[in-house]
């Protein structure tokens, strides 16, 4: 088991990321949102480069742009202001307001704003959804999670006016683009559909366009989560987040059933999720999924030998790491060490429910980390491979071993949003990546440079 | 495209009306700002100098996303591309951050031995109120470097406050270290962050016409280099935004008298050489420095004619952190007989955008601190070939089928000097001339 984390005051380069940052991306998969940042301007702006480097998408989050007399006497006329200038220029749909910790601190209270917006402003007003993100409080992962609900919790209801089909729910967590379709095209397989919140499928890997989109289009329909609370059941993935969830909070309000299951990544997870979808639907699983899960074992056995004992730090958002450490352990690598900047108080007991019998020994597990605690501990634990996104490559390069770029941020390769992680085309994707990653690793060592594996 | 009624008077078209143009204004709420804060200013400014150790005091989010941020090379130590935070979490709110910042910085202090510390404040510290001058200098008593506070709560102002605060910052270190054996014809580079290596190019020019560089401000920046830059002969600024307010007060304080110059494009680049060499007054450096500008050209010149033949009357737009910058760029892309129809900036001032007025061609558009709205209606309306610009302006040139170069912090390419302009052009050649704007709708309508 765990064995005593390194115990720093001080941070460096932190494996995570703040509070707003997650909320900004859950709004941006609601069709036709504006995220909004009521804080002073560069948190708004940071937010934009760091997502623009993953995504190369425009991300336009608006701000209150406090100075400091606002810090003094209370930012509620600038988020207003802010509030009718975002509706002129881009006539929202919705219009999801983070908080910051500056306006935390200093008081400030968004919803009594909210209503005094809604006093005085006449004309055009567009949906407003807010969630208090303190970035001294939790990671991103807080903020994206707390966004959604807070979405479910203001927008679902019961009634629903669509007669088409058998409507689930999913809440997948902070998951790629490439993730999101292939989570439409699964369900649509089964006959049901789907209604996932948040859809980041288009808004943050759109096309090339014939006009400059103000909003990109896509994203969860509002109309969509109006009618959450008329689902079959919500699938949520991901057990770390807090228990007032969406998927909760749409059980608590209308008795849509949340079934909670860890992030399909690789094939047993996978497995769990598509049995789901079975009993949903009453339908069996489609041929088409089956074979790709056959295709997988198929190559699971080719490519065993390359990567059996392979040693690998995973890190990032904890339930990110929790599926891929399932999906390592069951394609025999061995997870040594699995390091979040998350700090859940669940991360260990995920990592060994999702792990216990294919592993006779549990990785190291540890919350609350930094890069410099993970590469501290990585000196003695000599790995063969990081799993993670892209802030690992200075480890990798240190240690010099593969990196397997997962998850977010990727800001030094192309395509971070077109990762596919998820199901059985995910665990594919990622089998190939490890395999080849390994085999690569071998031949560029090797002062012979053999030509066939 | 209707503007917003606070936002007009910030925009101004050459030739149209008399010049009128308001700037230096907080962001308006709302308006999605390229802009980022005070905070931000300090970080990107003291962030090459490559020995300090920069802990950024509050939440994790201002430490994490400057993380390695700029391309700013270091000839050694590499302190500067970790990223130090005392990550305040609610309790430190509550009770205040003193006690957590100051072990922090000892231990960090112990774990890197930095020749100096620099404490960034964000703007939940100024909320909360911890004493950083307090802090700081508690420490310094205990660990023998300098240990200096940036003032840069996020919300005290906009970016070029920020600029204020590193140069109030490095201030300190100014006039602390041994100036002995400096040469009378010696200046300091202020303003360039070495990206790219650039600043080790603009070096050996110096070195090469008999000019000795005391200290880099910023870029391949030492500490020690700092301390004695007062006995420098001259400050050779450039990005004067940033670092002007450095200059002023060496010359008030130490009589440092300074000069603005820019290493950008051939003209200014060379210019900067004969300001530099005619400051000093002596013919060897001067016949020197005409001799290597005519070396680089010979070299240069040539090379760049296939360049200009292709993208002789290609339509330019620039929007940069700095307006001063801009003035190199219009020159830069008149040399490739290309015509610059938008500039604008961040932080640039009335003079710096009443001289671009007059320099650009009847109708060019100038803009202080816009926002992707207005910019996507400016590279529209002006039908636009490349967009120069930084990271969040990128996606606005593509998903319009506007080529693109990145010209700001976190480039790869060295774009100053001589060579620097060849590889300019190569960078806007390389985008504007790329066949894969023929699948693009915008340019497939317009064939």
């Amino acid at each position: 088991m765990s064995k005593n984390p390194p115990n720093y005051i001080s941070t460096t380069n932190a494996c995570k990321l703040c509070t707003p940052l997650g909320a900004a991306i859950a709004f941006k998969g609601i069709e036709g949102a504006v995220p909004y940042l009521h804080g002073s301007q560069g948190c708004a702006t940071y937010m934009r480069r760091y997502i623009i480097s993953h995504f190369n998408e425009p991300i336009d989050i608006a701000s209150s742009s406090l100075s400091e007399k606002h810090a003094v006497y209370g930012g509620g006329a600038n988020l207003k202001l802010g509030l009718i200038n975002v509706t002129k220029k881009y006539h929202p749909q919705l219009i999801g307001i983070a908080t910051t910790c500056l306006t935390e601190t200093i008081g400030d209270d968004v919803k009594m704003f909210l209503n005094q917006y809604e006093q005085e402003v006449k004309g055009e007003k567009p949906t407003m959804v807010e969630v208090g993100t303190p970035s001294y409080n939790g990671t991103h992962m807080e903020g994206f999670h707390n966004a959604v609900a807070s979405v479910v919790d203001t927008l679902a209801g019961k009634k629903d006016t669509r007669d088409e089909g058998s409507p689930v729910n999913i809440l997948p967590g902070f998951v790629s683009p490439a993730d999101i379709r292939y989570l439409k095209e699964i369900t649509k397989d089964f006959s049901l559909t789907p209604t996932i919140l948040p859809d980041i499928s288009d808004t943050m890997d759109g096309q090339a366009a014939k006009t400059y989109e103000k909003i990109q289009p896509g994203g969860t329909p509002i109309s969509a989560i109006a009618a959450m609370g008329n689902a079959l059941a919500s699938m949520e993935f991901g057990h770390t987040m807090s228990e007032k969830s969406g998927g909760a909070i749409l059980a608590e309000k209308f008795g849509v059933e949340n079934i909670r299951i860890p992030q399909p990544v690789g094939i047993r997870a996978s497995d769990r999720f598509f049995d789901h979808l079975a009993q949903l639907s009453g339908l069996p699983i489609p041929e088409k999924h089956r074979a790709e899960r056959g295709r997988l074992v198929d190559s699971y056995v080719d490519g065993h030998k390359y990567i059996y004992g392979k040693k690998a730090i995973v890190y990032g958002e904890e339930d990110m790491v929790v599926g891929l450490t399932a999906f390592l352990a069951e394609i025999g690598v061995i997870p040594i060490l699995c390091a979040s900047g998350g700090k859940s108080r669940k991360f260990a007991e995920k990592i060994a429910e999702a792990t216990g019998d294919l592993l006779p020994e549990q990785p190291q597990v540890h919350e609350g980390m930094d890069f410099y605690d993970i590469s501290e501990l990585a000196e003695s634990l000599e790995p063969d491979l990081l799993v993670g996104h892209s802030k690992g490559y200075p480890l990798a390069q240190k240690l010099s071993i593969p990196l397997i770029r997962v998850g977010f941020p990727i800001h030094d390769r192309m395509g971070g949003q077109r990762i596919l992680h998820l199901g059985y085309r995910g665990a594919q994707q990622l089998f190939d990546l490890i395999v080849n990653a390994c085999i690569a690793k071998k031949q560029s060592d090797s002062p012979i440079g053999y030509s066939y594996m | 495209m209707e503007l917003l009624k606070e936002r007009e008077e910030q925009i101004h078209r050459t030739g149209e009306q008399p010049f009128t143009l308001t700037c230096n204004k907080d962001s308006l709420a709302g308006a999605v700002s390229q802009r980022a804060c005070v905070f931000c200013g300090s970080r990107v400014v003291l962030y090459p100098i490559a020995d300090a150790l920069h802990l950024v005091h509050g939440p994790i989010g201002c430490a994490v996303y400057t993380w390695d941020i700029r391309g700013a090379l270091s000839s050694g130590p590499e302190l500067h591309r970790l990223s130090f935070s005392t990550d305040l979490q609610e309790i430190d709110v509550i009770f205040g951050g003193e006690k957590k910042l100051t072990n922090a910085l000892f231990e960090l202090i112990e774990r890197h031995s930095p020749k100096a510390a620099f404490v960034y404040s964000t703007c939940i510290v100024g909320i909360i109120g911890d004493d950083l001058e307090a802090v700081c200098r508690n420490v310094e008593k205990e660990v023998n470097i300098p240990v200096i506070p940036v003032k840069s709560e996020g919300f005290k102002g906009n970016k070029r406050a920020g600029y204020t605060a590193a140069c109030n910052a490095m201030a300190r270190l100014i006039g602390t270290g041994d100036t002995t054996g400096i040469s009378p014809y010696s200046i300091n580079i202020l303003g360039d962050f070495n990206l790219a290596g650039e600043i080790w190019m603009i070096r050996e020019y110096f070195e090469r016409i008999g000019v000795e560089v005391v200290a880099n401000i910023t870029g391949d920046g030492r500490i020690a280099d700092i301390q004695r830059a007062h006995g420098a002969a001259l400050n050779v600024v450039q990005c004067s935004g940033s670092t002007m307010d450095l200059a002023k007060m060496m010359e008030d304080e130490y009589g440092v008298p300074s000069m603005r110059v820019s290493y950008f494009g051939v003209e200014d680049m060379a210019q900067a050489l004969y300001d530099v060499a005619g400051h000093f007054n002596n013919p060897e450096i001067m016949a020197k420095t005409q001799a290597l500008v005519k070396e680089e050209l010979q070299e240069l010149l040539p090379k760049l004619e296939f360049y200009k033949k292709a993208l002789n009357g290609k339509k330019a737009a620039i929007y940069v952190g700095g307006s001063f910058k801009a003035f190199s760029l219009v020159k830069a892309f008149r040399l490739l007989g290309m015509d610059v129809v938008m500039v604008g900036s961040q932080t640039g001032t009335e003079q710096e955008y009443r001289e671009l007025a007059e320099i650009t061609d009847p109708g060019t558009i100038i803009v202080d601190d816009t926002n992707p709205l207005e910019l996507t209606s400016f590279l529209e309306e002006k039908n636009v070939d490349i967009f120069v610009g930084g990271v969040k302006e990128r996606p606005i040139a593509y998903k319009l089928g506007v080529g693109f170069c990145d010209h700001n912090h976190e480039r790869k390419e060295a774009l100053a000097g001589f060579v620097g302009m060849l590889n300019f052009a190569k960078e806007v050649y390389s985008s504007v001339m790329s066949p894969v704007w023929r699948f693009t709708y915008q340019k497939a309508e317009k064939k």
